[in-house]
C-alpha cells in the first residue's frame, strides 16, 4: 500500500513508540501528531492542545488519552475532545493501518496545512 | 543426647516454654506480655522455619492478593524486643514431664517451669491408594502454598478434595493462578458445616460460573499416577486428570506429643477452663485442645482461649466458657457468612429472604425469641450484627418483623446509617475476625491516641489483615473522635486506592521490577495508569533499583524525556552545567557559537548562576548538545526532578569576608550529586560567610561557612511559599559537609513522595526525624551516603552525549514531512 489519491503513506507502525508519539511536519501548517496506545491502536490529531496550543505529541499517553505537557489537560485520542472539566477540541485526522503501514487522510492533512 | 541450654544466663524468672509458633502460641504470649511483661522468660519452638504469621491469610497469598510479608503477625523484632527466644525449624519431638524438659528433633533440650502446648492441628489425609504420591499435598502452611504456586506456574489440572472452607479457598486461588480446577466433595452440598442447602447451591453456581468444576456427592477411590500424581479416580469410575491434588477434607487436633507424654487426650488435649491440662505444669491452647467436649477449627475461639490462659498465668483467673463461631469465606467477590446453629429442629423458626436476581439469600434462625444461627449469602453486611445479637442472647421479639432486612431497617432508620450501625454494636462485638479484635478494644486503642486508620492498624491490628472490616474501623474512628480523625495519606491518583507511601513500601517489600508489575500487583484500576502515577512509579522503581531498573521514557514528563525545557511556543531551552557557577572562555565561546548557529533568540543568566539558551527546536537539540559537549559541557538538568544547580559565592579565595572555600566546596558538591533523579527539583548553595550571598538558606540543602566550620541547612525553597531552611547541624570539615549532604539527599530520595520538595517533606516528617537519621545515627548516615554514591555510580552519564551520538533519535526527528505540493500530488 502506498500513497493514493485519498491517503498519505507515513511509515511503519513500529516507528511510533508504544504509549508514545511521533510527529508529521506539514509545511506552512501545524504538525500532526501520531499516537500509539498500549493496546496498539494508532490515532492522529493536530499537534496542538485546544487550551494554549501545547504540543500534544510531547505528552504522556495513557489509556485512550494524552496529557498535554503544558498544563496537563487530558485530550481524547479518538475524538480530540478535552476530558474531565476542561472544554475544547483538537481536530482529528483519519488514520488507518494497512499491512503494518500508517496512512493518514490526505484531505484532512491539507486542511491542517491551510 | 547432649544438653545444650539455649539461654544460659542468670535470668531467675520462671521459664515458660511454648511448643508451637503459630497463631495460638504467639497470641497466648502476646496476651501474657500485655498483662505482665516481666513475669516469665519465654522460649518458643516452631516447626516451620519462619516467624509467626496469620495462617488464615494463606488463602489471599495463594490468590495473589497478599504476599508473605503482609501476613506476618510478629516479625523478628517482636521476638527480640520482648526477649523471646525463638527456635524455628526444629520441632519439639519429646516432652519429659518428670524432668520438666522438652527435646527437639535436632537434640536441643530445654527445661521449663510452665509448658504451653499450641501444636494446632494436622490436615486429615484420607487413606486412599496413592495418597503419598508426589504432587498430593494439604493446605496448611506456607510450604503448601509454595508448592501450589510452583504447580500453578506449570499450569494444567488440579483437583481439590474437599468442598469446605479451606478447599474452596484453595480452589479459588489455584483457579486465579490459571489452573483448571475440579472440586471433589463427598457431601451433597458445599460447606455443609457452615451453610444450609440453599446457600450451598448458590455458592456452587457462583463457583461454576467462574470456571471451576464442582462435583458433589463424589467419593474418592484412589489417586493414580506413576511416580507422581496423574489423576483422581472416583468410586463411580470417573477419572479426573490432575498434576496437583490438594487434600482439604478436614483437620484433626495435633495431639501426638501430648499423648506420648501421658497427658489426658480425647479428641484433643483435654483442658479445664484455664487451659490447664491433666498436668498442672502443662497448659494447652488452640486447635489442639478439647474443652468441655468441644474442639474448634476456627480462629475466633482461639482469641478467647488465649485471654483466659493469660489471665490464669498471671493468677487472675477468669475462665473460658466455650465459643460460638462464625465463618466468612475468603473468596473475593463471593460473600458468604454463617454463624451458630442452622440445622433447625424443635422450636426453631426460620426467617428467610431471597432475592434471586441479586443473588442474595439470608436466613436467620430464631429460637425462644433469640437468634441461634444465621446464614447470609451475597449480602453479608449485617453478619456482625446478627452474630452480636446471637452471642449476647438478645431478645429479638421487638425486632422480629424487620430482623431479616438488617440492622438499618430493624433499628427504625429505613436508610442505612453505617455509623449508627456500629454505634449500636456492643463493646464485645467482634470487629476484626482475622485478629480477634472487639469493638471495645478498637475504641480504647483510639482513646489512647490512635487517631488514624493506620495508627489503629499499627496498634491493635484491627483491619490490618484482610481489610474487610476497614469500613467498621473508620466508622469507629469517626464515632469516637468526631472531626478529629486524621485521614490517611491521599491516594496517589484515581488509578489506585494506595497512597504514595504504601506503593513505595510494597515496591520494596515485594521486590517489584517494572511499572506493569506494580499496577498488576497493586490492582491498578486503569490499564496503564495516568500522567500522575506513571512518572511517580518510574521514579520509585529507579530509586529502589539503582543500575538495574530500565527507565520508562514514556512515563517521563516531556522535559525529562527530551532533556530540555519545553517553552510555551513548543521550542526548548537548553542550560549547560557550569560547576558551582564557574565558567571559562572556551565554554562561553561554545555557548555564543550555539546561539548564533541555531538562531537562538535569547540567552539569559538564570537564578542558579547558569546560562539559559532559549528558542531551540526539538530537531536541533542533538546538534546543540554535540557542540556543547565538544567544549566539555554536560547537561545541566535544568529540566528535571533532579539536582539542579549548586550556587556559590566567591568565598575565601577572593572575598575579604570569606571564611572557607565556598566555591571549591560548591564544585565538589555538584560533582558528587549531579545526574541524580529526585522526587522533585533539588537546589544547593554554598555561602562563604553568614552574609550569605549565595542565598543558601532558601535552598534544599544550604551550606553557610563560618570560621569554625560549616553550618548545614535543609528544607528551604523560594517559590510561591518561601521557606527558610532549618539548621540541621554544624560540622567541622569539608568532607563531613559532603557526607551529610549525600546522606540527606538519599533520605529525601528514599522517603519523600514524588513531587514533594524538601520543604513540605520536612514539615510533614519533622526536623527531628531528619536529625535522628542524619545527625544522631552515624551508622545510618553512613549507610545512606553509601547508597547515594552507589546510585550515583549509574547516573552520572551525560544524557546529552548519548543523544548527540544518535541515541533515541525518534524523540527528535519527525516521522515524515510534507510540503503542500507533495500532499496535492
Amino acid at each position: 500500500m502506498t500513497t493514493t489519491a485519498d491517503w498519505l503513506d507515513i511509515g511503519w507502525v513500529d516507528q511510533i513508540p508504544v504509549r508514545g508519539s511521533r510527529t508529521i511536519q506539514v509545511e506552512g501548517g501545524d504538525d500532526i501528531a501520531l499516537f500509539r496506545t498500549a493496546e496498539g491502536k494508532v490515532f492522529a490529531l493536530l499537534d496542538r492542545c485546544p487550551h494554549k496550543h501545547g504540543r500534544l505529541s510531547q505528552g504522556i499517553v495513557h489509556g485512550g488519552a494524552v496529557a498535554c505537557p503544558l498544563h496537563n489537560w487530558r485530550i481524547s485520542l479518538s475524538t480530540g475532545e478535552a476530558l474531565g472539566e476542561d472544554k475544547g477540541c483538537t481536530p482529528t485526522v483519519p488514520v488507518k493501518i494497512d499491512g503494518g503501514r500508517v496512512l493518514i487522510c490526505r484531505a484532512s492533512t491539507l486542511k491542517a496545512a491551510a | 543426647m547432649e544438653h545444650r541450654p539455649l539461654k544460659p544466663d542468670a535470668d531467675t524468672r520462671k521459664h515458660l516454654v511454648v511448643v508451637g509458633n503459630g497463631m495460638a502460641g504467639c497470641r497466648a504470649v502476646e496476651e501474657l506480655l500485655a498483662r505482665d511483661p516481666d513475669r516469665y522468660r519465654v522460649t518458643i519452638f516452631g516447626a516451620e522455619p519462619r516467624v509467626n504469621y496469620n495462617r488464615i491469610m494463606l488463602s489471599p497469598v495463594l490468590a495473589g492478593e497478599k504476599c508473605f510479608d503482609d501476613i506476618v503477625i510478629n516479625d523478628a523484632d517482636w521476638y527480640a524486643s520482648n526477649g523471646i527466644a525463638l527456635i524455628a525449624g526444629d520441632p519439639v519431638a519429646h516432652i519429659d514431664r518428670a524432668a520438666k524438659t522438652v527435646t527437639t528433633r535436632g537434640g536441643t533440650v530445654e527445661t521449663y517451669d510452665r509448658l504451653l502446648i499450641a501444636t494446632g492441628s494436622d490436615p486429615f489425609i484420607i487413606p486412599v491408594p496413592g495418597k503419598d504420591l508426589p504432587g498430593v499435598i494439604a493446605f496448611r502452611d506456607m510450604d503448601d502454598v509454595d508448592t501450589m504456586l510452583a504447580a500453578a506456574d506449570a499450569g494444567g489440572d488440579a483437583v481439590v478434595i474437599g468442598g469446605g472452607l479451606l478447599g474452596l479457598e484453595a480452589a479459588h486461588g489455584l483457579s486465579l493462578r490459571g489452573m483448571k480446577v475440579t472440586v471433589v466433595h463427598l457431601m451433597p452440598t458445599l460447606m455443609e458445616r457452615q451453610l444450609d442447602e440453599a446457600a450451598g447451591w448458590l455458592l456452587k453456581n457462583a463457583l461454576e460460573a467462574r470456571g471451576q468444576t464442582i462435583l458433589t456427592g463424589a467419593d474418592t477411590a484412589e489417586i493414580v499416577g506413576d511416580g507422581k500424581v496423574e489423576g483422581v479416580k472416583l468410586k463411580n469410575g470417573t477419572l479426573i486428570p490432575a498434576s496437583l491434588v490438594v487434600m482439604a477434607v478436614g483437620i484433626r487436633p495435633s495431639t501426638a506429643l501430648a499423648r506420648d507424654a501421658g497427658l489426658a487426650v480425647g479428641r484433643g488435649i483435654q483442658v479445664d477452663d484455664h487451659m490447664v491440662t491433666s498436668d498442672p505444669a502443662v497448659l494447652a491452647v488452640g486447635e489442639c485442645v478439647e474443652h468441655d467436649g468441644q474442639v474448634y477449627g476456627l480462629v475466633a475461639p482461639l482469641w478467647d482461649m488465649c485471654r483466659s490462659l493469660a489471665d490464669g498465668l498471671v493468677e487472675k483467673p477468669t475462665g473460658y466458657r466455650g465459643s460460638v463461631t462464625s465463618t466468612k469465606l475468603k473468596v473475593s467477590g463471593i460473600d458468604v457468612f454463617s454463624a451458630g446453629d442452622f440445622s433447625g429442629g424443635d422450636g426453631c423458626e426460620d426467617i428467610v429472604l431471597r432475592d434471586a436476581s441479586r443473588g442474595v439469600y439470608k436466613r436467620v434462625i430464631v429460637k425462644d425469641d433469640r437468634i441461634v444461627g444465621a446464614v447470609l449469602y451475597g449480602d453479608t453486611a449485617d453478619g456482625n450484627w446478627y452474630f452480636d445479637l446471637l452471642k449476647r442472647q438478645e431478645d429479638v421479639s421487638d425486632l422480629r418483623d424487620l430482623l431479616i432486612f438488617g440492622q438499618a431497617f430493624a433499628a427504625g432508620g429505613g436508610a442505612a446509617d453505617p455509623k449508627a450501625a456500629v454505634a449500636a454494636l456492643s463493646d464485645d462485638a467482634e470487629i476484626c475476625g482475622c485478629n480477634g479484635v472487639t469493638k471495645g478494644q478498637v475504641v480504647s486503642c483510639i482513646a489512647k491516641g490512635a487517631h488514624s486508620l493506620d495508627a489503629v492498624r499499627g496498634t491493635c491490628k484491627a483491619s490490618a489483615s484482610c481489610g474487610s472490616c476497614t469500613g467498621l474501623v473508620e466508622n469507629l474512628l469517626a464515632l469516637t473522635l468526631g472531626d478529629g480523625v486524621q485521614s490517611g495519606p491521599k491516594t496517589m491518583c484515581k488509578c489506585t486506592s494506595f497512597g504514595h507511601d504504601d506503593v513505595r513500601r510494597e515496591i520494596v517489600a515485594q521486590a517489584m521490577r517494572s511499572i506493569p508489575e506494580v499496577m498488576q500487583k497493586l490492582h491498578w484500576t486503569t490499564p496503564d495508569g495516568c500522567s500522575s502515577c506513571r512518572p511517580a512509579l518510574n521514579y520509585y522503581l529507579l530509586c529502589a533499583l539503582p543500575g538495574d531498573y530500565v527507565d520508562d521514557q514514556q512515563s517521563r514528563f516531556v522535559n525529562e524525556r527530551l532533556h530540555a525545557n519545553i517553552q510555551k511556543d513548543g521550542t526548548y531551552s537548553v542550560v549547560p552545567r557550569m560547576w558551582g557557577g564557574l565558567t571559562n572562555p572556551r565554554e562561553l565561546r561554545a555557548i555564543a557559537d550555539v546561539v548564533e548557529r541555531f538562531n537562538a533568540p535569547m540567552v539569559k543568566v538564570t537564578g542558579g548562576q547558569r546560562l539559559d539558551i532559549f528558542g531551540i527546536k526539538k530537531e536541533d537539540l542533538p546538534a546543540v548538545w554535540a557542540d556543547l559537549n565538544a567544549a566539555g559541557m554536560v547537561s545541566g538538568h535544568a529540566y528535571g526532578k533532579a539536582l539542579r544547580t549548586v550556587k556559590t559565592c566567591v568565598g575565601s579565595e577572593w572575598c575579604r569576608f570569606g571564611t572557607q572555600d565556598s566555591t571549591g566546596l560548591g564544585v565538589k558538591l555538584e560533582r558528587m550529586s549531579w545526574g541524580s533523579w529526585m522526587p522533585h527539583k533539588f537546589k544547593i548553595a554554598v555561602s562563604g560567610c553568614p552574609r550569605n550571598c549565595a542565598e543558601a538558606t532558601i535552598k534544599d540543602f544550604g551550606v553557610v561557612c563560618v570560621d569554625s566550620g560549616y553550618e548545614l541547612h535543609v528544607g528551604g525553597n523560594g517559590g510561591i511559599h518561601v521557606r527558610v531552611t532549618d539548621l540541621l547541624c554544624k560540622v567541622a570539615t569539608e568532607q563531613e559537609a559532603m557526607d551529610y549532604c549525600a546522606a540527606f539527599i538519599q533520605l529525601y530520595r528514599e522517603e519523600a513522595r514524588y513531587l514533594e520538595r524538601t520543604a513540605p517533606w520536612i514539615e510533614r516528617v519533622g526536623l527531628d526525624y531528619v536529625k535522628a537519621h542524619i545527625v544522631d545515627d552515624d551508622a545510618g548516615r553512613e549507610a545512606l551516603r553509601a547508597r547515594f554514591l552507589y546510585s550515583q555510580s549509574f547516573s552520572q552519564d551525560d544524557p546529552w552525549a548519548q543523544r548527540a551520538e544518535g541515541a533515541e533519535a525518534e524523540h527528535h526527528a519527525p516521522m515524515a514531512r510534507f510540503t503542500p505540493q507533495e500532499a496535492f500530488a
